[in-house]
C-alpha cells in the first residue's frame, strides 16, 4: 500500500505533475506516492519526470479511462 | 540549494493574452517540479501575467489558427467579427468556459504554484515605467530588472526561451 495517495483524476497537464511534485516533498526517501490521473498525457510526463528527478516509477497501470503510477522517492 | 548539476532555464515572457500566458506558466512550473531553476523574466505584454488581479483576454483578430471547438466542429471567426465591440471579451469568457470545463488549470493557480516553487519572477523595469505600472497592482515578491539583469541569467541558464 502506498504511503499517499493523490487523486489528480479531472487535472490537465501539468497539474498532475506540479502535485505529485509537492506531495512527494512531504515524504521520506524509500517512501511511495499513488497518483490517480485521467489526463493521457500524464503517461509520458510521468516516465519523463521520473527520469529526470531520480524517483523511481515501481508500476503503472490503467483502468477505464483512470491510469495509476506508484512512484518511489529517491533518497 | 543548486549543484553543480542542477538544470536551469529562464523564460522571457513578452506577451499579456490568455492564450499566451500557458505556455510560460506550464514551462516554468513543470521544469520547477522537475529540479530546475526556474527564472521568469516579465517584459512588454507579459507585465500584464503579473497583476494581482488577472483578467485576461484573447482575440481571435489576425489569429487564423484559432478555431475553437464549437457545435461539432472547429469554428474560426472573420476578422470583422473580432472587431464588433463585446465580442473579445465574449471569446475570453467562452475560452475561460471551455478551459475550466476540460480541468485547465486557471493562470491564477499556475503562477501562485511558480511562486511557491521558488521561481525566480523578473520584472522588466524599462517597460513597467513605459506603461506607467507599479508594482503594488503585482504579485509579490518580485525583482525589479533590466536587460543586464537578465543577460546574466541567460548566460548562467542551460535552457532559454523567449516566448
Amino acid at each position: 500500500m502506498a504511503d499517499q495517495v493523490l487523486d489528480a483524476k479531472g487535472l490537465n497537464c501539468p497539474l498532475p505533475i506540479l502535485k505529485a511534485k509537492k506531495a512527494l516533498k512531504s515524504l521520506e526517501g524509500g517512501q511511495t506516492l499513488e497518483i490517480q490521473s485521467t489526463d493521457p498525457g500524464s503517461v509520458a510526463d510521468f516516465a519523463a519526470f521520473c527520469r529526470t528527478t531520480g524517483n523511481k516509477l515501481v508500476e503503472q497501470s490503467d483502468t477505464d479511462g483512470v491510469w495509476t503510477y506508484l512512484i518511489q522517492k529517491a533518497g | 540549494m543548486s549543484s553543480p548539476d542542477t538544470n536551469t532555464m529562464s523564460i522571457i515572457v513578452t506577451k499579456g493574452s490568455l492564450d499566451w500566458a500557458y505556455p510560460p506558466f506550464i514551462l516554468g512550473t513543470t521544469a520547477a517540479a522537475m529540479g530546475l531553476e526556474v527564472t521568469m523574466f516579465f517584459t512588454f505584454y507579459g507585465l500584464n501575467l503579473l497583476m494581482k488581479d488577472l483578467n485576461l483576454q484573447v482575440s481571435s483578430l489576425g489569429n487564423p489558427a484559432m478555431k475553437m471547438p464549437m457545435m461539432g466542429m472547429h469554428m474560426g471567426m472573420p476578422n470583422i467579427v473580432s472587431a464588433i465591440p463585446g465580442v473579445d471579451a465574449a471569446a475570453s469568457k467562452m475560452m475561460k468556459n471551455l478551459m475550466k470545463k476540460k480541468g485547465v488549470a486557471p493562470i491564477e493557480d499556475l503562477r501562485e504554484l511558480a511562486v511557491e516553487a521558488d521561481v525566480r519572477m523578473i520584472a522588466c523595469q524599462m517597460t513597467m515605467d513605459m506603461f506607467e505600472y507599479g508594482t503594488e497592482d503585482m504579485i509579490e515578491p518580485l525583482e525589479i530588472g533590466g536587460a543586464a539583469t537578465y543577460i546574466e541569467v541567460a548566460t548562467q541558464s542551460h535552457i532559454n526561451l523567449f516566448i
